[in-house]
């Protein structure tokens, strides 16, 4: 129970993924958690609008009962399953962070600097959450697959495809922490 | 309403193993970008290894699906430009907010209430290029 309570190391957890992505394609599906949003977006009238959203999203259901699912582990891994400790992060990380203006770096999943309702409440605050929002959802569709879909489903069935857009997802993560982060803090 | 059971089940097996492992953290996004820890690679890479060996496995002993089809994963269209375009855009937003699309829904049950801002975000996101899907280079 102890080594559960532990953060999971990186040997066991990848592994773990890998058997998530299986178990859905041995139940007749794929693993992809980008492709909700489209479902959520034709379950709130998109196909009026556009005919991408024009779909049979029923067909769809299963996947949404696996988000239901995601959101329920997560409350019982956070609550639960979890020791509270610091995340493990490297010094070098926690250094530039501090740099940066960041306090307490590590001691919550996320960083209150972003996440906090009073940054949120802040223009620059707002502004950091949706565009990064708003580039993920147009991103992910725009790829055909977010981590799940090409990183995770991709890469293991060795399709070049996935390739390009996992180089693209480290090509925009790259230019975003070296390039843009330094400009926002 | 069982046959959704497994997939329930399945969902979260998926939440644990992200909260547990950390991936739901910017800070470890962060990390991984900086090249500042293994972390993030090792995930990934015991993922998409073990991946590789269940596929091939596999497809070795013709496991049938349990709705009793051959076991497939479905192709990507061959293409260049929107996986390199869509890519990037997806990598400066998954760097910016630190969560792609399987984290977002995972933090709201780790008590993160503003990651349904995000959400939000990412859904208009979605909508916006379904609107202008065909004035795309893809």
């Amino acid at each position: 129970m102890e080594n559960i309570l532990q953060p999971w190391p990186w040997y066991v957890s990848g592994p773990c993924i890998a058997i998530i992505m299986f178990a859905l394609l041995y139940f007749g599906r794929t693993f992809g958690m980008s492709s909700n949003l489209r479902t959520l977006c034709a379950i709130g009238g998109a196909g009026k609008h556009a005919e991408f959203f024009k779909f049979d999203w029923k067909s769809q259901r299963w996947n949404l009962v696996v988000v239901l699912g995601a959101i329920i582990g997560g409350f019982i891994a956070h609550n639960y399953l979890s020791n509270p400790i610091n995340i493990d992060l490297s010094e070098a990380t926690v250094t530039d962070l501090t740099t940066m203006g960041f306090t307490d770096v590590g001691q919550s999943l996320l960083p209150p600097e972003l996440f906090s309702w009073d940054t949120v409440f802040s223009i620059k605050g707002i502004l950091i959450l949706v565009i990064g929002g708003f580039l993920v959802g147009f991103g992910t569709r725009y790829a055909g697959g977010c981590t799940s879909g090409h990183a995770i489903t991709g890469l293991s069935s060795l399709q070049l495809p996935s390739l390009i857009a996992v180089i693209g997802f480290f090509l925009g993560g790259l230019i975003m922490i070296h390039l843009i982060f330094p400009i926002l803090f | 309403m069982s046959k959704y059971i497994k997939f329930f089940v399945v969902g979260v097996f998926f939440g644990i193993v992200l909260v547990k492992s950390e991936a739901v953290s910017w800070y470890r996004i962060f990390e991984m970008f900086k090249f500042q820890s293994f972390h993030m690679y090792g995930i990934i890479g015991t993922a998409v290894g073990t991946g590789i060996i269940l596929l091939l496995f596999s497809k070795m002993s013709r496991i049938k699906t349990t709705e009793g089809s051959s076991l497939k994963v479905p192709l990507k269209e061959s293409g260049f430009t929107r996986y390199i375009i869509g890519g990037t855009i997806f990598g400066l937003g998954w760097a910016l907010c630190g969560a792609c699309p399987g984290p977002m829904y995972i933090l709201i049950g780790t008590g993160i209430s503003s990651i349904i801002i995000v959400i939000a975000a990412a859904l208009l996101g979605t909508f916006v290029y379904g609107l202008i899907k065909d004035k795309l280079p893809h």
